[in-house]
């Protein structure tokens, strides 16, 4: 670095630390996510937050690149080989969403040896040269009898609606809302697969309804809450407690029956959003922050009062969202340590 | 001597000339360390390939390389770095197996489509039995090899001329080779001259399996671990790769050293896109017209050949 430009990217430091905590130690690096599936609503918000907290960095000075690829066919060896293209590209750092755990730690590996900062998230590597941003899904479950709990001090029956068997994220979720249920003064009385489909859920809660006992709240694992609901209204019984998932369409079914009775309910699920924490989280560590090779996501949770405002955000058949910003991960950071 | 000179010409020019439009885009590839990013994960293509060619060659089709690969790979991550004898025997029986299914489907006359699209169910589901879950480590002496850096040029380059060396001497020079191209030529008149076609085409079945498992083993000691799906989509890479390089679905009519290019410039069409930026979308169909166009300038080729 030449003496003037020092001194540039010195009246650049000072002048965006009394507007913004921008730094200039990041601005010409490049950052690129590696994603390796687009073919769903969840992934397809995960990009556009990725796209839209990206331009505004680079616009801003805060990196120098933020570029999107997606593999075409969702398949370990295509995103190992896009990887590799990454290093030549010269990318400072790499954000991954992964097709396998462990089926791209060799490209991942040549990544690190190259110098490259490399930062997994949602689909992590065990790479031990990586960073993981993971999601705590028993957290997911044990957080929705915390909310049962307060709502009802004297428990009740519980009817748990679960996702595609033999998925590890189910199986996580379900055992978080069994720890904390034995725990409480809730029975859970009955369980379902409703495979995160509100059709499927609507069937299979259906089916069991008729042999359960009164039922005070549904736990659920997001994009079965709606179908829930429907399944309860074609009976004559009280609509219990659902849980709902950020899913667009359980949160207009919420606000609808919020103005028609007031029903109070909770809704929570992983924000689309995470490819910003993860790309921040990058940028961090580019920038020199000692960060702990694991992290974990906060959980996106939409209370009663901020329902009106959510759906508003929402748009229809997408899940509710958050982009994050170089604060939040931040303290994401700091909560690490 | 001509036409096979002309077979060998065309995937040379398209590798060439892809090769030249990556380095136009990319010219941080223009190295050693460039070369083998580029053309490492070819290695395991090239070994598919290779497998794929030796059934096409005897007039079948293998629809269950792909997960015949993912398989070896499990067993290699597993077995072969925990208890190695047998892990050996795990992958010599499945080479074994390769043999049995090439004598059935010729002694019960049943369409190989059929068999291997059934048996790559069936390497599916033991890959999933052996590894449940994504994981396991290569041997060490795999990741050395595989992660190799000789002087001067790199593992990547060196390693499919190698293959494309060797499975040409086997083919064109050797023998059994010579026969084995008969059973695709004219399988009667092989027989008439009293050769068991039975054991020709498990032989080419075995040598097929075998490349299947140096496959796999060469892609776990890239990747560092497997994965019961890590291979899928070998299967209709190698079946692309041997076509490309100027080999024929039928008449035992191939070219090793064509086919290893052919795998070469799969991989790196592949790369090309992803330098020229093209949306997701947009890829596999561009990879797919680049497919056509190279057989398209093929058939002009065997035309005037033909007409000449």
């Amino acid at each position: 670095m030449t003496k003037t430009s020092t001194l540039l990217a010195a009246v650049a430091g000072l002048t965006m630390a009394a507007v913004a905590p921008v730094s200039a130690e990041t601005s010409d690096k490049r950052i690129a996510l590696s994603n390796n599936y687009a073919g769903n609503s969840w992934r397809q918000a995960m990009l556009e937050s990725w796209s839209k907290v990206g331009d505004a960095a680079v616009a801003e000075g805060a990196v120098a690149a933020a570029d999107a690829f997606t593999t075409s066919e969702n398949q370990a060896t295509e995103q190992a080989a896009q990887i590799q293209n990454m290093i030549l590209q010269g990318y400072d750092a790499i954000v991954i969403n992964a097709a396998s755990p462990t089926a791209i730690n060799g490209a991942v590996r040549e990544a690190c040896d190259a110098g490259i900062v490399v930062v997994s998230f949602d689909g992590i590597v065990t790479e031990p040269c990586a960073w993981r941003i993971a999601i705590d899904f028993r957290q997911m479950g044990r957080d929705q009898i915390t909310y049962l709990n307060e709502r009802y001090p004297d428990g009740g029956n519980l009817l748990e609606i679960r996702g595609l068997a033999g998925v590890f994220v189910d199986d996580e979720i379900s055992a978080g809302i069994h720890e904390a249920a034995a725990d409480s003064k809730f029975e859970i009385v009955g369980s379902v697969h409703g495979d995160w489909a509100q059709d499927v859920a609507q069937r299979a809660v259906a089916g069991i309804l008729p042999s359960l006992p009164e039922i005070t709240a549904v736990v659920t694992q997001g994009g079965d809450g709606y179908g829930a609901a429907q399944a309860f209204a074609a009976t004559d019984r009280s609509m219990p407690t659902i849980v709902m998932g950020n899913r667009q369409d359980e949160l207009a079914w919420w606000a609808e029956q919020k103005a028609a009775n007031g029903y109070q309910t909770t809704s929570l699920s992983i924000a689309p959003g995470v490819s910003t924490l993860a790309f921040w989280v990058a940028q961090q560590i580019l920038d020199g922050q000692e960060v702990a090779k694991d992290l974990s996501v906060p959980m996106l949770r939409v209370q009663q009062d901020e329902l009106d405002a959510a759906l508003e955000a929402t748009p229809e058949g997408s899940v509710a969202n958050v982009e994050y910003s170089r604060d939040d991960a931040i303290a994401v950071i700091e909560a690490s340590q | 001597m001509n036409r096979e000179l002309m077979r060998i010409l065309l995937p040379v020019l398209s590798l060439a000339i892809l090769l030249g439009a990556v380095f136009y885009l990319q010219p941080r590839a223009m190295s050693y360390f460039g070369l083998n990013l580029l053309f490492n994960l070819a290695i395991p293509v090239a070994l598919a390939t290779m497998a794929q060619m030796m059934i096409l060659m005897v007039n079948d089709i293998d629809l269950s390389i792909g997960t015949f690969v993912s398989f070896c790979a499990c067993v290699t991550a597993t077995f072969v770095q925990e208890t190695p004898l047998l892990g050996y025997a795990i992958l010599l029986a499945a080479i074994a197996g390769y043999a049995a299914i090439g004598a059935l489907i010729y002694v019960r006359g049943l369409p190989a489509i059929v068999v291997t699209l059934g048996m790559s169910f069936v390497w599916g589901g033991l890959a999933v039995m052996i590894l449940p879950s994504p994981g396991g480590a290569p041997p060490p002496w795999l990741r050395t090899l595989m992660t190799l850096k000789p002087p001067l040029v790199p593992l990547a380059i060196i390693a499919p001329i190698v293959i494309a060396l060797l499975a040409h001497l086997f083919v064109k020079r050797s023998s059994m080779g010579v026969l084995l191209q008969g059973v695709g030529g004219n399988e009667r008149a092989l027989e008439r001259a009293g050769w068991s076609i039975v054991r020709l085409r498990a032989t080419a079945y075995a040598v097929a399996g075998f490349f299947g498992v140096l496959s796999g083993m060469a892609l776990v000691g890239l990747t560092t671990s497997a994965d019961a799906n890590i291979a899928l989509r070998y299967t209709l890479l190698s079946i692309a790769g041997v076509i490309l390089g100027g080999g024929e679905f039928t008449g035992g009519r191939i070219s090793p050293i064509g086919a290893v290019i052919g795998a070469l410039t799969l991989t790196l069409a592949a790369s090309f896109l992803s330098f020229l930026r093209l949306s997701p979308d947009w890829q596999i169909g561009a990879q797919g017209a680049i497919l056509i166009l190279v057989l398209a300038a093929r058939l002009l080729v065997s035309r005037r050949e033909a007409a000449a």
